[in-house]
């Protein structure tokens, strides 16, 4: 039997419409790969998955009646990740739970189960990083404005936390890399995608864009965090485990003044 | 506003509050239900960490600096030369929603020099809170400090409004206390404490009956410790802890290694090393006590009276109690796991959820996350392959100290040196 590519579209819904496929048509050796990361291999064959609502529902009820609920939302947040391959294991998970009696999830010493736990972890890790190092700033149309870089594609994650806090202001938390972001205007949560003016500095604090009182309040909060460091207890290398440094540029109180 | 005045007073009120440890802004479940801004049901959150390691979650500042007392260990002492500064409530207000809009923080610590009397320093304090909740519909965490002496009328206030309430004994023995601050009684700590007290469980009984009892100090109470100010040893300091924990409900007691403010002969002096190693091995007993079943007089009793600096505190007890070892971790309860060394509560949970599948190896059990290099001369598993040799506590601390670096070497072999 020729191993099989299965290309879907990179969402969610696209990766469980080629869980279908597997299943309709009892495919041994296939692997599920994202349109803008194919790993072609030497003797596999191609073939693009439609993106299947009604099917992947099918799937996901399936998924959740053979798994807790934290097994299920593992599965999603590992599907998050992006990693490469990926979506092989989440296959083999998906596999071993709809071959056992038992739910599975917490079958620690099943490789493919560990491996999820894992990367679902880390991405968990991340979505609490973003929830953390968000740095708003009032723009002068009155919307606080955020960048993000993060590892993993955490802002479907992150979208309640920030509309249950921030409920009286609007806001937009934008993910540079994957060029999307999310506009709460008061009442919902948009998914949004945004021109920026040629050259424009995420980084830096232009008065183009921002409130006046913007500048103050992050000169008071880099105040703030000098003064209530204890120099005594300097501890560089704790620091940077809890802040790496690929999170600084988006960091008001690490900025250079 | 002004910002040039803010700016300054930020600076010297923020600096004076940082000795304070707690940065805790978890446990509250005060929700957003008025669609204004903040919420505090999650888990804290660490917005940033300083360069000493310690987390920011609270904008954590005092009122005023200004202070009618004069305890030898505090930077805020009435005869310490420091400029002071006092801000109005206003200016608190701003700042506390001006930094949460922008996620800089969870929410408020505030805490207080003490100006003419408790009561009117604590009712300046509650006003603050008031003010936030009651006018800006601030539902992000609040962190009251709660003022030795401050009458009950305004403990039950500040609850109202106050996520936490914390009051700090500071020195663990009466004693110490006479000595270095003569002027404070332990009395007048435990009062505002015991008032809290009474309210959170008279809290607990009316909700069962009305839910919509207004909350009261939902994240409940803390207080925090200075080690190595006065002398004290390690089994005073946690039975002092274990006494607040069992008579007070506390969620919290935090221990600050000293850090040398001043040059009074009855404390060490500037430029000594802040304690930091033995702070780390008080946190872990006071782990061990709360979440791993541990009784304090199991790890610290009148035979040990110090924590070992060079292991573990629960390393250190399975040392001295070989005779309960090895464990087998695929049949001993959740109660046995977690006194190996080397096990933490996570890799207790995954091993008792793992061996329902099959019984687990040394492979699986290294996969998991074990630190096989302590836990491995504590247990056995599914493998012929396990500690056969009849080593003595001290060969097996020698073979674990030989085979692991730990994150503390350089200060270890200073502090050891020292004593040795």
């Amino acid at each position: 039997m020729q191993a099989k590519n299965l290309i879907y579209d990179g969402t969610f819904d696209g990766f469980l419409s080629a869980v279908f496929y597997v299943f309709e048509h009892k495919l041994k050796m296939v692997s599920i790969q994202n349109k803008f990361s194919v790993q072609q291999g030497l003797f596999s064959e191609n073939e693009s998955i439609l993106t299947d609502e009604v099917k992947a529902n099918r799937v996901w009820k399936g998924i959740k009646s053979k798994l807790s609920s934290h097994g299920s939302y593992q599965l999603y947040y590992a599907f998050l990740s992006e990693a490469i391959g990926v979506e092989d294991l989440l296959l083999d998970y998906i596999q071993y739970a709809f071959s056992q009696q038992k739910k599975v999830d917490k079958d620690y010493s099943h490789p493919s189960i560990l491996k999820i736990a894992q990367i679902a972890k880390s991405v968990g890790r991340e979505k609490h990083r973003m929830e953390a190092f968000v740095r708003f700033r009032l723009t002068n149309d009155d919307i606080y404005f955020a960048s993000i870089e993060p590892d993993f594609n955490v802002l479907p994650l992150i979208e309640k936390h920030f509309k249950r806090r921030y409920a009286d202001q609007k806001w937009v938390i934008y993910d540079i890399k994957r060029g999307y972001g999310l506009f709460y205007d008061l009442e919902t949560v948009e998914l949004i995608n945004m021109d920026f003016p040629e050259n424009f500095n995420f980084t830096k604090t232009d008065d183009a864009f921002f409130a006046t009182q913007e500048f103050e309040f992050q000169k008071l909060w880099q105040d703030y965090f000098k003064a209530t460091n204890i120099a005594s207890r300097k501890n560089m290398k704790l620091h940077i485990r809890h802040v790496p440094k690929r999170y600084w540029k988006y960091l008001s109180e690490k900025q250079p003044n | 506003m002004s910002f040039q005045r803010t700016q300054e007073k930020l600076k010297i009120l923020a600096d004076a509050a940082k000795y304070d440890v707690s940065c805790s802004s978890s446990g509250s479940k005060r929700a957003n239900t008025n669609k204004g801004l903040g919420d505090a049901t999650g888990m804290g959150i660490c917005h940033s960490y300083t360069e000493d390691g310690r987390c920011v979650s609270l904008l954590k500042i005092l009122l005023t600096n200004h202070c009618i007392f004069d305890c030898a260990y505090c930077v805020t002492r009435k005869s310490n030369d420091v400029k002071r500064a006092a801000f109005k409530v206003q200016e608190v207000v701003d700042l506390t929603i001006n930094f949460y809009r922008r996620n800089y923080i969870e929410g408020l610590f505030l805490s207080s020099g003490i100006f003419k009397s408790a009561d009117y320093t604590m009712e300046r304090l509650v006003a603050v809170a008031k003010k936030l909740r009651l006018e800006e519909n601030f539902n992000g965490y609040i962190h009251l400090k709660s003022i030795p002496g401050a009458s009950d009328e305004l403990m039950r206030e500040a609850g109202l409004y106050a996520d936490r309430l914390s009051v700090n004994i500071e020195i663990p023995t009466e004693a110490g206390l006479k000595k270095l601050a003569p002027d404070k009684k332990r009395e007048d700590f435990i009062k505002p404490m015991v008032k809290v007290k009474n309210e959170i469980i008279q809290y607990n009984a009316e909700k069962k009956i009305i839910k919509s009892t207004p909350k009261f100090a939902p994240a409940g109470q803390s207080t925090q410790m200075i080690i190595g100010a006065s002398g004290e040893n390690d089994f005073q300091i946690m039975q002092t802890s274990n006494h607040f924990y069992k008579s007070y409900n506390l969620k919290r007691v935090y221990y600050s290694g000293y850090v040398p403010i001043s040059y009074d002969n009855r404390l060490p002096q500037i430029g000594s090393a802040v304690p930091m190693l033995r702070e780390n091995r008080l946190y872990q007993t006071d782990w061990l006590m709360r979440f791993y079943g541990f009784d304090v007089s199991e790890i610290l009793n009148e035979q040990h009276q110090n924590l070992d600096l060079d292991v573990d505190p629960k390393l250190s007890w399975a040392l001295r109690n070989l005779h309960e070892f090895p464990v087998d971790v695929n049949t001993a309860d959740q109660r046995m796991l977690a006194r190996i060394p080397g096990l933490g509560m996570k890799s207790v949970f995954k091993i008792i959820n793992a061996r329902r599948f099959r019984k687990l190896n040394w492979e699986h059990l290294k996969k998991i996350g074990v630190a096989l290099n302590r836990a491995q001369y504590f247990m056995v598993c599914d493998s012929n392959q396990f500690e056969k040799r009849d080593l003595t506590s001290e060969k097996i601390k020698g073979l674990i100290l030989q085979n692991s670096t730990s994150k503390y070497q350089k200060m270890l072999s200073n502090q050891l040196s020292l004593f040795g």
